[in-house]
């Protein structure tokens, strides 16, 4: 609303002013928001998560908790036994949920065979090359003379990475992987099955791990350049500190003290996935869902796919494959 | 001979007191003066808890603030690290040798990983064997690794493809017991599906791991087909004492409750503590010394007499008898000796025929100064001829002129003479 105080004003001819005052001054500016909401309501939204880690850090099953509903791979392709495959597969499974009349798309992409095998040596050039292809399908839309009113959005918004709970440091593996995709997509590492630290234990590794991924260089979500204002980057520190999420996933519910609620039964204890006590797996869900999801979306296409852009249109005919990480020193040849 | 006797064993009973059931008590006292010796090796990815079980299983700081475990330092490749205890208890003395690897799996290519372990092994099997094979052996520490733990991650899925390789790998050298890990992460019901998995994924790759054996004492039995339902057995190592309901035990302290080491319900490390320690430790020795270092023997022996070279690498069989293996060997050293002779013949004249050369050239050598020193020579003569030649001239005109000088010198005195007589100068 326009500040202005509302006054009787006379007619255009004169007239004295008669019945209730009208406020001439609110011009209604402030109703778009509400449009915006019709239209977003409307069109729904679409969210990409790649999940990568080992096998058997409970990928699936968080991702189960983050969207209360099976939308893990497992659950979609049932498998009698969970054979790790040769070589590392990526595997997109599409859900349609809806919550009080917002509809979502969440695309979850899975990364079986990652890590697992004895030589892992280049195992996240399949990765890198799915993020570019990702990004290379929305360019192609996008160059097109005739393009789609709204082009299809596959490009991975955020990946997350597991990191298992060993409690001493980042493992070669983590730091080459974070390290090489810091650059192509929003990471956000977590400390898989949290439940097997204890709190002083959690606080010692995460502590070890800020310090490696400062000493790398590795720049993750949400990145400290990326800050637009000092309120973001209030909001932004205190992630910062906390990263990264000590998560705990699970599926099933149990009754704790009168309450059905997500957790663990052990024979000392239950954990209770959503108590910020146990672990910090509420925070994850707001940080993903509640509060960052646009800006993860935004950072995603304005910084990571025009970085992308940029070089692609720069090379002209040169092949797409120099930005697959493949060689690293072209890589860097082409960075800006 | 006595083929044609059967002896046959009848019990008897004795009539007095012999004393021989004495025996195991003289058993007994001379092996706590020897002392006992016992090698326990760890293997396992870092973070997997394996320092810590250590201390817990002994109960002491093996791996404390000062000398940190392994995993607390990085390491770029695979290591062996050993390291010896010795500790006491009840007037029975043990010296425990641990041996870590830190390093297993780490790294982001892992092939091969497994080698410098078995190379350890190996080492220590050879040292067995040659302080077996000598002369005097009064002295002969049992440092062959007896029993070898292997650490599994609690993923709760199935074994990862480094887990089979190893196993598969090592399974004929020493007595692999596989361990789940971490298992406080795991609920009952996951800990039981993921047990099952393992044992079916072992017997499908054809693992051998460490098996109890059985004993003649039922009671036993059914205590050891308990464990064997168990395997593998999954533990929880903490060294840290809390309370819990006025009771002092050792556990990890958790927002959600405490986990306890030695609570059979929660995980099983008193079983692992009891069957590696209190029941067990001998029979790890015995297999080891029995099965794996035989094993061990007599494939390198059987590689040593086959070929006369010792290549580890070929399996021999001992067919010949003796004599022709003497014979035989006796052979080859004849062979060995005319080839070295032959050798060195054709060096020898390769040596002369050099010497000859070299003498040939430096006479040649010589001659040429010769000849060049005495063209030098008749040079310098030369020389000293023209200067003769020419000196002579020089004397031959300076006398012709000094001739003339004297000649004019006398012509004109005579001339004055002639004036003076004629007198008439004026």
């Amino acid at each position: 609303m326009i500040g202005h105080t509302s006054v009787a004003v006379g007619g255009l001819y004169g007239e004295k002013a008669s019945g209730p005052t009208v406020d001439f001054s609110y011009v209604g500016i402030d109703a778009i928001l509400e449009q915006m909401r019709r239209k977003a309501m409307k069109q729904g939204f679409e969210l990409n998560i790649m999940v990568v880690g080992q096998s058997g850090l409970g990928k699936s099953t968080l991702m189960n908790t983050l969207f209360k509903s099976k939308v893990s791979r497992k659950s979609v392709l049932a498998t009698s036994q969970e054979k790790i495959p040769k070589t590392i597969e990526i595997k997109s499974i599409s859900h349609d949920i809806e919550e009080k009349g917002v509809r979502m798309k969440l695309t979850v992409i899975d990364t079986p065979g990652f890590g697992d095998q004895i030589n892992n040596e280049n195992c996240w050039q399949p990765i890198m090359k799915f993020i570019n292809d990702q990004y290379e399908a929305y360019l192609q839309e996008e160059i097109n003379i005739n393009r789609k009113k709204r082009i299809p959005d596959s490009r991975v918004h955020c990946c997350i990475y597991f990191i298992p709970p060993t409690g001493h440091c980042l493992r070669p593996l983590d730091v080459e992987f974070m390290r090489r995709l810091s650059k192509v997509v929003n990471i956000v590492p977590v400390i898989a099955k949290a439940d097997t630290l204890t709190l002083e234990e959690r606080d010692f590794f995460k502590k070890k791990i800020r310090e490696e991924l400062r000493a790398n260089g590795i720049d993750v979500y949400p990145q400290k350049e990326f800050d637009e204002d000092a309120e973001d980057r209030m909001i932004n520190e205190k992630i910062r500190e906390m990263i990264p999420f000590a998560v705990v996933g699970s599926d099933q519910e149990y009754q704790v003290n009168g309450r059905r609620l997500l957790g663990r039964k052990t024979k000392w204890g239950t954990i209770e996935v959503e108590n910020i006590a146990h672990c910090e797996f509420a925070y994850l869900r707001d940080l993903l869902i509640r509060t960052h999801m646009q800006n993860i979306k935004d950072i995603t296409s304005s910084i990571h796919y025009e970085m992308y852009r940029v070089r692609r249109l720069n090379e002209n005919n040169t092949v797409v494959a120099h930005a697959n990480g493949i060689p690293e020193h072209h890589l860097a040849a082409h960075e800006m | 001979t006595s083929v044609g006797s059967i002896t046959t064993f009848t019990q008897r009973n004795l009539e007095g007191y012999v004393g021989f059931a004495n025996l195991p008590n003289q058993v007994y006292r001379k092996s706590v003066k020897r002392g006992f010796e016992f090698t326990l090796m760890v293997v396992g990815e870092s973070g997997l808890g394996k320092s810590t079980l250590i201390n817990s299983l002994f109960l002491t700081d093996l791996y404390s603030k000062d000398y940190p475990g392994p995993s607390q330092r990085i390491k770029k490749t695979v290591q062996v690290e050993q390291s010896k205890v010795l500790i006491k208890e009840g007037g029975v003395q043990l010296t425990l040798t641990i041996v870590d690897t830190p390093g297993f799996g780490d790294a982001v290519d892992n092939s091969n990983c497994w080698q410098p372990v078995i190379n350890y092994i190996d080492s220590k099997c050879e040292d067995f064997l040659n302080a077996e094979s000598r002369v005097n052996r009064r002295s002969m520490p049992d440092n062959r690794v007896h029993c070898c733990l292997y650490f599994i991650a609690p993923s709760g899925h199935g074994l990862k493809p480094l887990d089979i390789e190893f196993m598969k790998r090592l399974h004929d050298k020493v007595n692999v017991i596989p361990l789940i890990a971490k298992a406080d992460t795991l609920t009952p019901e996951e800990c039981q599906l993921f047990k099952k998995q393992i044992m079916k994924e072992i017997q499908e790759h054809k693992i051998k791991i460490y098996e109890f054996p059985d004993t003649e004492d039922d009671e036993d039995n059914k205590l050891i087909r308990k464990i064997k339902e168990k395997m593998p057995l999954a533990v929880v190592g903490s060294n840290v004492v809390i309370e819990v309901n006025g009771k002092k035990v050792r556990g990890r302290q958790y927002p959600w409750g405490v986990a306890e080491v030695e609570n059979g319900e929660h995980c099983d490390f008193t079983v692992l503590r009891n069957m590696l320690i209190r029941t067990h430790m001998q029979d790890l020795k015995d297999v080891t010394n029995n099965v794996h270092y035989e094993n061990y023997r007599s494939k390198k022996l059987a590689a040593v007499t086959c070929n006369g070279v010792d290549t580890s690498k070929t399996k021999g069989q001992l067919t010949k008898s003796p004599l022709a293996q003497m014979e035989e060997e006796r052979r080859e050293h004849v062979m060995k000796m005319k080839k070295m002779e032959a050798e060195m013949e054709q060096v020898f004249e390769m040596k002369v025929k050099e010497k000859k050369q070299k003498l040939k050239d430096s006479e040649a050598e010589l001659e040429r100064r010769h000849e060049q020193m005495k063209r030098n020579l008749e040079a310098q003569y030369k020389e000293l001829e023209e200067k003769r030649r020419v000196f002579e001239e020089e004397k031959a005109n300076w006398e012709a002129q000094q001739r003339i000088l004297e000649q004019q010198k006398l012509d004109a005195s005579k001339t004055m003479e002639k004036n003076k007589k004629k007198g008439k100068i004026f």
